[in-house]
Protein backbone atom coordinates (compact mmCIF):
# COMPACT_ATOMS: atom_id res chain seq x y z
CA UNK A 1 0.00 0.00 0.00
CA UNK A 2 1.31 3.42 -0.98
CA UNK A 3 0.50 6.63 0.84
CA UNK A 4 -0.11 9.95 -0.91
CA UNK A 5 -0.19 13.08 1.21
CA UNK A 6 -1.87 16.16 -0.21
CA UNK A 7 -0.93 19.31 1.67
CA UNK A 8 -3.79 21.77 1.23
CA UNK A 9 -7.51 21.35 0.69
CA UNK A 10 -8.40 24.26 -1.60
CA UNK A 11 -9.47 24.09 -5.23
CA UNK A 12 -6.28 22.40 -6.43
CA UNK A 13 -5.58 20.19 -3.40
CA UNK A 14 -9.19 19.04 -3.05
CA UNK A 15 -9.33 18.21 -6.76
CA UNK A 16 -6.05 16.27 -6.55
CA UNK A 17 -7.02 14.37 -3.40
CA UNK A 18 -10.53 13.42 -4.49
CA UNK A 19 -9.50 12.23 -7.96
CA UNK A 20 -6.49 10.37 -6.55
CA UNK A 21 -8.71 8.52 -4.08
CA UNK A 22 -11.24 7.70 -6.80
CA UNK A 23 -8.52 6.29 -9.06
CA UNK A 24 -6.50 4.52 -6.34
CA UNK A 25 -9.43 2.99 -4.47
CA UNK A 26 -8.91 1.36 -1.08
CA UNK A 27 -5.66 -0.33 -2.07
CA UNK A 28 -3.76 2.85 -1.35
CA UNK A 29 -4.03 5.65 1.16
CA UNK A 30 -4.74 9.34 0.51
CA UNK A 31 -4.15 11.78 3.38
CA UNK A 32 -5.17 15.44 3.23
CA UNK A 33 -3.47 17.87 5.59
CA UNK A 34 -5.12 21.27 5.72
CA UNK A 35 -5.46 23.74 8.59
CA UNK A 36 -9.03 24.58 7.62
CA UNK A 37 -12.06 22.58 8.71
CA UNK A 38 -14.13 24.00 5.85
CA UNK A 39 -13.84 24.17 2.09
CA UNK A 40 -14.41 27.64 0.70
CA UNK A 41 -15.57 28.52 -2.82
CA UNK A 42 -13.39 31.62 -2.83
CA UNK A 43 -14.78 33.26 -6.03
CA UNK A 44 -18.09 33.86 -4.22
CA UNK A 45 -16.44 35.60 -1.24
CA UNK A 46 -16.95 38.91 -3.03
CA UNK A 47 -20.72 38.40 -2.67
CA UNK A 48 -20.27 37.74 1.06
CA UNK A 49 -18.27 40.98 1.15
CA UNK A 50 -21.26 42.99 -0.04
CA UNK A 51 -23.87 41.13 2.01
CA UNK A 52 -25.40 39.24 -0.91
CA UNK A 53 -24.37 35.83 0.40
CA UNK A 54 -23.68 34.40 3.84
CA UNK A 55 -20.62 32.48 4.91
CA UNK A 56 -22.73 29.30 4.94
CA UNK A 57 -23.43 29.81 1.24
CA UNK A 58 -19.73 29.62 0.33
CA UNK A 59 -18.29 27.02 2.74
CA UNK A 60 -18.99 23.47 3.85
CA UNK A 61 -17.27 21.15 6.36
CA UNK A 62 -14.58 18.94 4.85
CA UNK A 63 -14.60 16.10 7.41
CA UNK A 64 -17.87 14.37 6.31
CA UNK A 65 -16.91 14.66 2.62
CA UNK A 66 -13.51 13.08 3.22
CA UNK A 67 -15.01 10.41 5.45
CA UNK A 68 -17.44 9.46 2.68
CA UNK A 69 -14.59 9.38 0.14
CA UNK A 70 -12.31 7.31 2.39
CA UNK A 71 -9.70 10.06 2.62
CA UNK A 72 -7.72 10.42 5.86
CA UNK A 73 -8.31 14.05 6.88
CA UNK A 74 -5.93 15.80 9.26
CA UNK A 75 -6.94 19.32 10.25
CA UNK A 76 -3.41 20.55 10.65
CA UNK A 77 -0.82 22.72 9.03
CA UNK A 78 2.18 21.05 7.46
CA UNK A 79 5.35 22.47 8.99
CA UNK A 80 8.34 20.72 7.44
CA UNK A 81 9.32 18.19 4.81
CA UNK A 82 11.98 15.52 5.37
CA UNK A 83 12.50 13.94 1.94
CA UNK A 84 15.46 11.79 3.09
CA UNK A 85 13.90 10.71 6.39
CA UNK A 86 16.02 11.15 9.50
CA UNK A 87 18.94 9.48 11.24
CA UNK A 88 16.80 6.54 12.33
CA UNK A 89 14.97 5.89 9.05
CA UNK A 90 15.32 6.57 5.35
CA UNK A 91 11.56 6.92 4.96
CA UNK A 92 10.43 10.35 3.84
CA UNK A 93 7.96 12.16 6.09
CA UNK A 94 6.38 15.51 6.91
CA UNK A 95 5.70 17.08 10.26
CA UNK A 96 2.32 18.61 10.97
CA UNK A 97 0.81 20.73 13.71
CA UNK A 98 -2.88 20.23 14.41
CA UNK A 99 -5.26 23.17 14.30
CA UNK A 100 -8.42 21.20 15.09
CA UNK A 101 -9.96 17.75 15.69
CA UNK A 102 -9.37 18.24 19.43
CA UNK A 103 -5.58 18.07 18.99
CA UNK A 104 -4.82 21.79 18.59
CA UNK A 105 -1.10 22.51 18.96
CA UNK A 106 -0.04 18.84 18.89
CA UNK A 107 2.66 17.89 16.41
CA UNK A 108 2.96 14.63 14.52
CA UNK A 109 4.97 13.07 11.73
CA UNK A 110 3.41 11.30 8.74
CA UNK A 111 5.44 9.15 6.36
CA UNK A 112 4.68 9.39 2.66
CA UNK A 113 5.44 7.71 -0.64
CA UNK A 114 4.16 10.62 -2.72
CA UNK A 115 3.62 14.23 -1.76
CA UNK A 116 1.49 16.89 -3.46
CA UNK A 117 1.98 20.46 -2.29
CA UNK A 118 -1.26 22.37 -2.85
CA UNK A 119 -1.15 24.72 0.09
CA UNK A 120 -2.18 27.83 -1.79
CA UNK A 121 -0.58 31.08 -0.71
CA UNK A 122 0.30 32.78 2.51
CA UNK A 123 -1.59 36.09 2.51
CA UNK A 124 1.46 38.24 3.07
CA UNK A 125 -0.23 41.30 4.61
CA UNK A 126 2.94 42.27 6.47
CA UNK A 127 4.79 42.91 3.19
CA UNK A 128 3.18 46.36 3.28
CA UNK A 129 3.52 48.25 6.58
CA UNK A 130 0.07 48.94 7.97
CA UNK A 131 -1.67 46.43 5.71
CA UNK A 132 -0.81 43.67 8.16
CA UNK A 133 -0.78 43.70 11.95
CA UNK A 134 2.90 42.76 12.18
CA UNK A 135 1.98 39.24 13.22
CA UNK A 136 1.15 37.86 9.80
CA UNK A 137 -2.54 38.74 9.93
CA UNK A 138 -4.59 41.49 8.34
CA UNK A 139 -4.34 44.83 10.13
CA UNK A 140 -7.13 47.20 11.18
CA UNK A 141 -6.67 49.79 8.46
CA UNK A 142 -8.19 47.89 5.55
CA UNK A 143 -10.45 44.92 4.87
CA UNK A 144 -10.01 41.84 2.67
CA UNK A 145 -12.22 39.34 0.83
CA UNK A 146 -9.55 36.62 0.61
CA UNK A 147 -11.34 34.37 3.12
CA UNK A 148 -15.01 33.99 4.02
CA UNK A 149 -14.38 35.46 7.50
CA UNK A 150 -12.52 38.42 5.99
CA UNK A 151 -15.48 38.96 3.66
CA UNK A 152 -17.97 38.97 6.54
CA UNK A 153 -15.89 41.64 8.27
CA UNK A 154 -15.62 43.61 5.02
CA UNK A 155 -19.40 43.64 4.63
CA UNK A 156 -19.95 44.86 8.20
CA UNK A 157 -17.56 47.74 7.55
CA UNK A 158 -19.15 48.44 4.16
CA UNK A 159 -22.65 48.65 5.60
CA UNK A 160 -21.41 51.28 8.07
CA UNK A 161 -20.10 53.28 5.11
CA UNK A 162 -23.50 53.03 3.43
CA UNK A 163 -25.21 54.15 6.64
CA UNK A 164 -22.96 57.21 6.92
CA UNK A 165 -23.62 58.01 3.25
CA UNK A 166 -27.36 57.77 3.89
CA UNK A 167 -26.95 60.35 6.66
CA UNK A 168 -25.35 62.70 4.17
CA UNK A 169 -21.66 62.14 5.04
CA UNK A 170 -19.58 61.85 1.85
CA UNK A 171 -17.50 58.62 1.85
CA UNK A 172 -14.38 57.53 -0.02
CA UNK A 173 -13.81 53.91 -0.98
CA UNK A 174 -10.50 52.57 -2.29
CA UNK A 175 -10.20 49.07 -3.75
CA UNK A 176 -7.30 47.32 -5.45
CA UNK A 177 -3.92 45.81 -4.69
CA UNK A 178 -1.94 46.50 -1.54
CA UNK A 179 1.58 45.98 -2.89
CA UNK A 180 3.54 46.29 -6.12
CA UNK A 181 3.85 42.49 -6.48
CA UNK A 182 0.24 41.43 -5.99
CA UNK A 183 -1.78 39.06 -8.09
CA UNK A 184 -5.56 38.42 -8.01
CA UNK A 185 -6.54 41.79 -9.50
CA UNK A 186 -9.68 39.99 -10.70
CA UNK A 187 -11.03 39.62 -7.16
CA UNK A 188 -10.53 43.32 -6.47
CA UNK A 189 -12.10 44.12 -9.86
CA UNK A 190 -15.18 42.10 -8.93
CA UNK A 191 -15.38 43.63 -5.47
CA UNK A 192 -15.19 47.24 -6.61
CA UNK A 193 -18.00 46.80 -9.13
CA UNK A 194 -20.15 44.86 -6.69
CA UNK A 195 -19.72 47.69 -4.18
CA UNK A 196 -20.66 50.18 -6.89
CA UNK A 197 -23.73 48.09 -7.80
CA UNK A 198 -24.83 47.78 -4.17
CA UNK A 199 -24.28 51.51 -3.56
CA UNK A 200 -26.63 52.25 -6.44
CA UNK A 201 -29.21 49.83 -5.08
CA UNK A 202 -28.94 51.48 -1.65
CA UNK A 203 -29.44 54.89 -3.24
CA UNK A 204 -26.12 56.25 -1.94
CA UNK A 205 -23.94 56.11 -5.07
CA UNK A 206 -23.90 59.90 -5.37
CA UNK A 207 -22.52 60.20 -1.84
CA UNK A 208 -19.65 57.75 -2.36
CA UNK A 209 -16.43 58.30 -4.29
CA UNK A 210 -15.05 54.97 -5.43
CA UNK A 211 -11.46 54.66 -6.68
CA UNK A 212 -9.29 51.83 -8.02
CA UNK A 213 -5.60 51.43 -7.24
CA UNK A 214 -3.51 48.63 -8.71
CA UNK A 215 -0.04 47.51 -9.69
CA UNK A 216 -1.09 46.85 -13.30
CA UNK A 217 0.70 49.02 -15.85
CA UNK A 218 -2.62 49.30 -17.71
CA UNK A 219 -6.21 48.58 -16.76
CA UNK A 220 -7.23 45.09 -17.87
CA UNK A 221 -3.75 43.54 -17.45
CA UNK A 222 -5.05 41.10 -14.78
CA UNK A 223 -1.55 39.66 -14.36
CA UNK A 224 -1.79 38.04 -17.79
CA UNK A 225 -0.39 40.91 -19.80
CA UNK A 226 -3.97 41.71 -20.79
CA UNK A 227 -5.74 39.91 -23.60
CA UNK A 228 -6.99 40.69 -27.07
CA UNK A 229 -10.50 39.87 -28.19
CA UNK A 230 -12.40 40.00 -31.48
CA UNK A 231 -15.24 42.49 -31.13
CA UNK A 232 -17.25 44.08 -33.93
CA UNK A 233 -14.71 42.99 -36.52
CA UNK A 234 -11.77 44.44 -34.57
CA UNK A 235 -9.15 42.72 -32.47
CA UNK A 236 -9.00 44.91 -29.36
CA UNK A 237 -7.14 44.99 -26.06
CA UNK A 238 -8.79 44.30 -22.71
CA UNK A 239 -7.48 47.77 -21.76
CA UNK A 240 -10.23 49.38 -23.84
CA UNK A 241 -12.95 47.31 -22.22
CA UNK A 242 -11.66 47.78 -18.68
CA UNK A 243 -11.31 51.55 -19.13
CA UNK A 244 -14.79 51.65 -20.64
CA UNK A 245 -16.32 49.86 -17.67
CA UNK A 246 -14.51 52.04 -15.13
CA UNK A 247 -15.59 55.20 -16.99
CA UNK A 248 -19.17 54.03 -17.36
CA UNK A 249 -19.39 53.31 -13.62
CA UNK A 250 -17.62 56.57 -12.66
CA UNK A 251 -14.65 54.83 -11.03
CA UNK A 252 -11.34 56.67 -11.58
CA UNK A 253 -8.12 54.71 -11.34
CA UNK A 254 -4.53 54.86 -10.15
CA UNK A 255 -2.41 52.28 -11.96
CA UNK A 256 1.23 51.25 -11.90
CA UNK A 257 1.07 51.78 -8.14
CA UNK A 258 3.00 50.10 -5.35
CA UNK A 259 1.20 50.72 -2.05
CA UNK A 260 4.15 51.29 0.24
CA UNK A 261 2.41 52.01 3.55
CA UNK A 262 -1.11 52.06 4.93
CA UNK A 263 -2.26 54.16 7.85
CA UNK A 264 -5.72 54.72 9.27
CA UNK A 265 -7.60 56.29 6.38
CA UNK A 266 -4.50 56.74 4.19
CA UNK A 267 -2.70 54.68 1.57
CA UNK A 268 0.77 55.84 0.56
CA UNK A 269 1.89 54.75 -2.89
CA UNK A 270 4.72 55.01 -5.40
CA UNK A 271 4.07 55.11 -9.13
CA UNK A 272 6.10 53.75 -12.05
CA UNK A 273 7.34 57.27 -12.81
CA UNK A 274 8.83 57.44 -9.32
CA UNK A 275 6.36 59.97 -7.96
CA UNK A 276 4.62 59.27 -4.68
CA UNK A 277 1.16 60.09 -3.41
CA UNK A 278 -1.33 59.55 -0.64
CA UNK A 279 -4.91 58.46 -1.17
CA UNK A 280 -7.35 59.02 1.66
CA UNK A 281 -10.20 56.60 2.27
CA UNK A 282 -13.00 55.77 4.67
CA UNK A 283 -13.07 52.14 3.52
CA UNK A 284 -10.36 50.22 1.66
CA UNK A 285 -10.09 46.66 0.41
CA UNK A 286 -6.52 46.03 -0.70
CA UNK A 287 -5.46 42.55 -1.80
CA UNK A 288 -2.22 41.45 -0.07
CA UNK A 289 0.70 39.96 -2.00
CA UNK A 290 1.03 36.18 -1.94
CA UNK A 291 4.01 34.17 -0.73
CA UNK A 292 4.68 30.50 -0.11
CA UNK A 293 3.37 29.28 3.23
CA UNK A 294 6.88 29.04 4.67
CA UNK A 295 7.67 25.33 4.76
CA UNK A 296 11.06 24.20 5.87
CA UNK A 297 12.83 21.18 4.42
CA UNK A 298 15.51 19.20 6.24
CA UNK A 299 17.95 16.51 5.19
CA UNK A 300 18.76 13.30 7.03
CA UNK A 301 21.11 15.09 9.39
CA UNK A 302 18.55 17.76 10.19
CA UNK A 303 20.32 20.41 8.09
CA UNK A 304 18.14 23.01 6.38
CA UNK A 305 17.68 22.22 2.67
CA UNK A 306 14.66 24.45 2.03
CA UNK A 307 16.35 26.16 -0.93
CA UNK A 308 16.68 22.83 -2.74
CA UNK A 309 12.92 22.34 -2.87
CA UNK A 310 11.56 25.87 -2.68
CA UNK A 311 12.21 29.08 -4.58
CA UNK A 312 13.12 32.19 -2.53
CA UNK A 313 9.46 33.32 -2.57
CA UNK A 314 8.49 30.10 -0.78
CA UNK A 315 6.77 28.40 -3.72
CA UNK A 316 7.84 24.88 -4.71
CA UNK A 317 10.24 24.38 -7.60
CA UNK A 318 8.82 22.26 -10.40
CA UNK A 319 9.80 21.44 -14.00
CA UNK A 320 9.84 25.08 -15.10
CA UNK A 321 12.71 26.94 -16.74
CA UNK A 322 13.77 29.25 -13.92
CA UNK A 323 16.79 30.69 -15.72
CA UNK A 324 14.97 32.16 -18.73
CA UNK A 325 16.54 35.55 -18.05
CA UNK A 326 15.27 38.80 -19.51
CA UNK A 327 11.72 39.37 -20.82
CA UNK A 328 12.93 39.18 -24.42
CA UNK A 329 14.00 35.57 -23.82
CA UNK A 330 10.75 34.36 -22.25
CA UNK A 331 8.97 31.53 -24.03
CA UNK A 332 5.79 29.59 -23.48
CA UNK A 333 7.97 26.51 -23.04
CA UNK A 334 9.43 28.02 -19.84
CA UNK A 335 6.21 27.07 -18.07
CA UNK A 336 6.00 23.74 -16.24
CA UNK A 337 4.22 20.78 -17.79
CA UNK A 338 4.19 18.01 -15.14
CA UNK A 339 4.72 20.02 -11.91
CA UNK A 340 7.17 17.41 -10.65
CA UNK A 341 9.93 18.63 -8.35
CA UNK A 342 13.24 18.30 -10.24
CA UNK A 343 15.10 16.91 -7.21
CA UNK A 344 12.52 14.62 -5.64
CA UNK A 345 10.49 12.77 -8.25
CA UNK A 346 7.79 11.74 -5.75
CA UNK A 347 6.99 15.37 -4.99
CA UNK A 348 4.63 17.61 -7.00
CA UNK A 349 3.08 21.04 -6.59
CA UNK A 350 -0.17 22.41 -7.98
CA UNK A 351 -2.30 25.53 -7.85
CA UNK A 352 -0.71 28.62 -6.38
CA UNK A 353 1.89 26.49 -4.55
CA UNK A 354 4.15 25.94 -7.59
CA UNK A 355 6.83 28.50 -8.36
CA UNK A 356 6.18 30.09 -11.77
CA UNK A 357 9.25 30.59 -13.97
CA UNK A 358 8.62 34.33 -14.31
CA UNK A 359 5.83 36.85 -14.70
CA UNK A 360 3.30 36.73 -17.52
CA UNK A 361 2.89 40.52 -17.67
CA UNK A 362 5.81 42.57 -18.94
CA UNK A 363 8.05 43.34 -15.95
CA UNK A 364 8.19 46.91 -14.78
CA UNK A 365 9.77 48.87 -11.98
CA UNK A 366 9.64 52.47 -10.89
CA UNK A 367 12.51 54.82 -11.65
CA UNK A 368 13.52 54.26 -8.01
CA UNK A 369 13.90 50.54 -8.75
CA UNK A 370 10.75 49.35 -6.96
CA UNK A 371 9.24 46.39 -8.86
CA UNK A 372 5.64 47.22 -9.75
CA UNK A 373 4.09 44.42 -11.76
CA UNK A 374 1.36 41.85 -11.27
CA UNK A 375 2.54 38.34 -10.48
CA UNK A 376 1.00 35.46 -12.47
CA UNK A 377 -2.49 34.25 -11.53
CA UNK A 378 -2.67 30.48 -10.93
CA UNK A 379 -6.17 30.18 -9.53
CA UNK A 380 -9.53 28.85 -10.69
CA UNK A 381 -9.75 26.62 -13.73
CA UNK A 382 -5.97 26.17 -14.31
CA UNK A 383 -5.57 25.35 -10.63
CA UNK A 384 -8.16 22.56 -10.84
CA UNK A 385 -6.81 21.18 -14.12
CA UNK A 386 -3.26 21.10 -12.76
CA UNK A 387 -4.46 19.39 -9.56
CA UNK A 388 -6.19 16.68 -11.58
CA UNK A 389 -3.17 16.17 -13.89
CA UNK A 390 -0.81 15.85 -10.94
CA UNK A 391 -3.13 13.35 -9.22
CA UNK A 392 -3.23 11.36 -12.48
CA UNK A 393 0.58 11.26 -12.64
CA UNK A 394 0.89 10.11 -9.03
CA UNK A 395 -1.73 7.39 -9.54
CA UNK A 396 0.11 6.11 -12.62
CA UNK A 397 3.39 6.13 -10.68
CA UNK A 398 1.81 4.14 -7.86
CA UNK A 399 0.13 1.63 -10.16
CA UNK A 400 2.79 1.24 -12.84
CA UNK A 401 5.95 2.04 -10.92
CA UNK A 402 7.73 5.37 -10.93
CA UNK A 403 10.01 4.40 -13.82
CA UNK A 404 7.26 3.27 -16.21
CA UNK A 405 4.60 5.83 -15.38
CA UNK A 406 3.36 8.38 -17.85
CA UNK A 407 3.45 11.86 -16.37
CA UNK A 408 0.38 13.87 -17.31
CA UNK A 409 0.86 17.38 -18.60
CA UNK A 410 -1.06 20.58 -17.97
CA UNK A 411 0.99 23.54 -19.13
CA UNK A 412 -0.60 26.94 -18.60
CA UNK A 413 0.86 27.85 -21.98
CA UNK A 414 -1.28 25.16 -23.60
CA UNK A 415 -4.50 25.40 -21.63
CA UNK A 416 -7.21 27.99 -21.69
CA UNK A 417 -9.20 29.44 -18.84
CA UNK A 418 -12.78 30.55 -18.48
CA UNK A 419 -13.24 33.40 -16.06
CA UNK A 420 -16.43 35.13 -14.99
CA UNK A 421 -15.92 38.41 -13.15
CA UNK A 422 -19.02 39.67 -11.40
CA UNK A 423 -19.89 43.34 -11.77
CA UNK A 424 -23.06 43.21 -9.67
CA UNK A 425 -25.46 40.56 -8.36
CA UNK A 426 -29.13 40.24 -9.27
CA UNK A 427 -31.27 37.73 -11.17
CA UNK A 428 -32.37 40.31 -13.75
CA UNK A 429 -30.17 43.30 -12.87
CA UNK A 430 -26.79 41.63 -12.33
CA UNK A 431 -23.92 41.72 -14.79
CA UNK A 432 -20.60 39.94 -15.13
CA UNK A 433 -17.74 39.94 -17.58
CA UNK A 434 -17.57 36.44 -19.06
CA UNK A 435 -14.13 35.82 -20.52
CA UNK A 436 -12.05 33.03 -21.91
CA UNK A 437 -8.36 33.13 -22.74
CA UNK A 438 -6.53 30.56 -24.79
CA UNK A 439 -3.85 29.90 -23.75
CA UNK A 440 -3.45 31.46 -20.30
CA UNK A 441 0.24 32.15 -20.89
CA UNK A 442 0.69 33.81 -24.29
CA UNK A 443 2.65 31.82 -26.83
CA UNK A 444 4.12 34.30 -29.31
CA UNK A 445 5.79 31.53 -31.33
CA UNK A 446 2.49 29.78 -32.01
CA UNK A 447 0.33 32.90 -32.13
CA UNK A 448 2.52 35.78 -33.33
CA UNK A 449 0.81 39.08 -32.68
CA UNK A 450 -1.36 38.76 -29.61
CA UNK A 451 0.18 35.54 -28.24
CA UNK A 452 -3.25 33.92 -28.04
CA UNK A 453 -5.82 32.32 -30.32
CA UNK A 454 -8.37 35.10 -30.88
CA UNK A 455 -10.98 32.54 -31.95
CA UNK A 456 -11.03 31.24 -28.37
CA UNK A 457 -10.17 34.42 -26.47
CA UNK A 458 -13.23 36.53 -25.96
CA UNK A 459 -15.13 38.55 -23.39
CA UNK A 460 -18.42 40.31 -22.97
CA UNK A 461 -20.34 41.85 -20.12
CA UNK A 462 -23.97 41.19 -19.39
CA UNK A 463 -26.63 39.39 -17.41
CA UNK A 464 -25.70 36.08 -19.06
CA UNK A 465 -22.29 36.28 -17.39
CA UNK A 466 -23.96 36.76 -14.03
CA UNK A 467 -26.16 33.72 -14.56
CA UNK A 468 -23.08 31.69 -15.50
CA UNK A 469 -21.20 32.82 -12.38
CA UNK A 470 -24.17 31.91 -10.20
CA UNK A 471 -24.52 28.50 -11.83
CA UNK A 472 -20.78 27.88 -11.47
CA UNK A 473 -21.08 28.70 -7.74
CA UNK A 474 -23.60 25.90 -7.23
CA UNK A 475 -21.93 23.53 -9.70
CA UNK A 476 -18.48 23.68 -8.11
CA UNK A 477 -19.78 23.37 -4.56
CA UNK A 478 -21.82 20.36 -5.73
CA UNK A 479 -18.70 18.87 -7.27
CA UNK A 480 -16.54 19.58 -4.21
CA UNK A 481 -19.09 17.82 -2.00
CA UNK A 482 -18.60 14.72 -4.21
CA UNK A 483 -22.29 14.41 -4.91
CA UNK A 484 -23.49 11.93 -7.59
CA UNK A 485 -21.90 12.61 -10.97
CA UNK A 486 -19.26 14.98 -9.51
CA UNK A 487 -16.60 13.76 -11.91
CA UNK A 488 -18.69 14.96 -14.86
CA UNK A 489 -18.31 18.59 -13.80
CA UNK A 490 -15.19 19.93 -15.50
CA UNK A 491 -12.55 21.77 -13.52
CA UNK B 1 -26.90 65.63 -22.37
CA UNK B 2 -27.25 61.94 -23.20
CA UNK B 3 -26.72 59.53 -20.32
CA UNK B 4 -23.61 58.02 -21.89
CA UNK B 5 -21.96 61.44 -22.17
CA UNK B 6 -22.40 62.43 -18.52
CA UNK B 7 -19.32 60.66 -17.20
CA UNK B 8 -17.00 62.08 -19.88
CA UNK B 9 -17.13 65.35 -17.97
CA UNK B 10 -16.41 63.86 -14.56
CA UNK B 11 -12.76 62.82 -14.97
CA UNK B 12 -10.06 63.58 -17.49
CA UNK B 13 -9.27 59.86 -17.49
CA UNK B 14 -12.73 59.10 -18.86
CA UNK B 15 -12.59 61.38 -21.88
CA UNK B 16 -10.38 59.07 -23.94
CA UNK B 17 -12.41 55.95 -23.32
CA UNK B 18 -15.52 54.46 -24.92
CA UNK B 19 -18.74 54.51 -22.91
CA UNK B 20 -21.66 52.37 -24.04
CA UNK B 21 -24.83 54.07 -25.21
CA UNK B 22 -28.31 53.38 -23.94
CA UNK B 23 -28.99 50.58 -26.46
CA UNK B 24 -25.81 48.69 -25.50
CA UNK B 25 -26.64 49.10 -21.81
CA UNK B 26 -30.21 47.87 -22.23
CA UNK B 27 -29.05 44.81 -24.14
CA UNK B 28 -26.79 43.86 -21.21
CA UNK B 29 -29.80 43.16 -19.04
CA UNK B 30 -32.37 42.32 -21.75
CA UNK B 31 -33.46 38.85 -20.61
CA UNK B 32 -34.28 37.51 -24.10
CA UNK B 33 -31.01 38.71 -25.66
CA UNK B 34 -29.00 37.60 -22.65
CA UNK B 35 -30.55 34.13 -22.79
CA UNK B 36 -29.26 33.85 -26.36
CA UNK B 37 -25.84 35.10 -25.21
CA UNK B 38 -25.97 32.64 -22.30
CA UNK B 39 -26.21 29.77 -24.78
CA UNK B 40 -23.50 31.23 -27.02
CA UNK B 41 -21.05 31.95 -24.16
CA UNK B 42 -21.57 28.49 -22.69
CA UNK B 43 -20.79 26.86 -26.03
CA UNK B 44 -17.62 28.96 -26.37
CA UNK B 45 -16.57 28.15 -22.81
CA UNK B 46 -17.18 24.43 -23.30
CA UNK B 47 -14.94 24.49 -26.38
CA UNK B 48 -12.15 26.18 -24.39
CA UNK B 49 -12.65 23.76 -21.49
CA UNK B 50 -12.52 20.74 -23.83
CA UNK B 51 -9.33 22.06 -25.48
CA UNK B 52 -7.73 22.51 -22.04
CA UNK B 53 -8.17 19.03 -20.58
Amino acid sequence: MARLIVMGGGVSGHTAATFAKKWLGNEHEVVVVTPNSQWNWIPSNIWVGVGQMTKEDVVFPLAPVYEKAGIDFRQAKAVSIHPHGNKESDKEYITIEYTGQGKEGQTETIEYDYLINATGPKLNFDATPGLGNGKGQMGNNTVSVCTADHAIHANLELQQIFEKAKKGERQKILVGTGHGMCTCQGAAFEYIFNIEHEAKKAGVRDMIDIKWISNESFLGDFGMGGLHMKVGGYVVSSKLFAESLFSERNVPWIIGAHVSKVEEGKAHYELLDGTTGVEEFDFAMLIPPFAGVGFKAYDKEGEDMTDVIFAPNGFMKVDAKYDAGAYENWKASDWPRTYQNPTFKNMFACGIAFAPPHLISKPASSVNGTPINPTPPRTGMPSGIIGKAVAHSVCDMIKNGAENAHLHEASMAEMGAACVASAGKGLTTGTAAAMTVYPVVPDFEKYPGTGRDTDYTFGEIGLAGHWIKHILHHMFIYKAKLKPGWTLVPE
Amino acid sequence: MKQEEVNFEKQNQFTLTMIPGSFARKMRTCVIWQFIRFIAINIKMLIVVSKSH
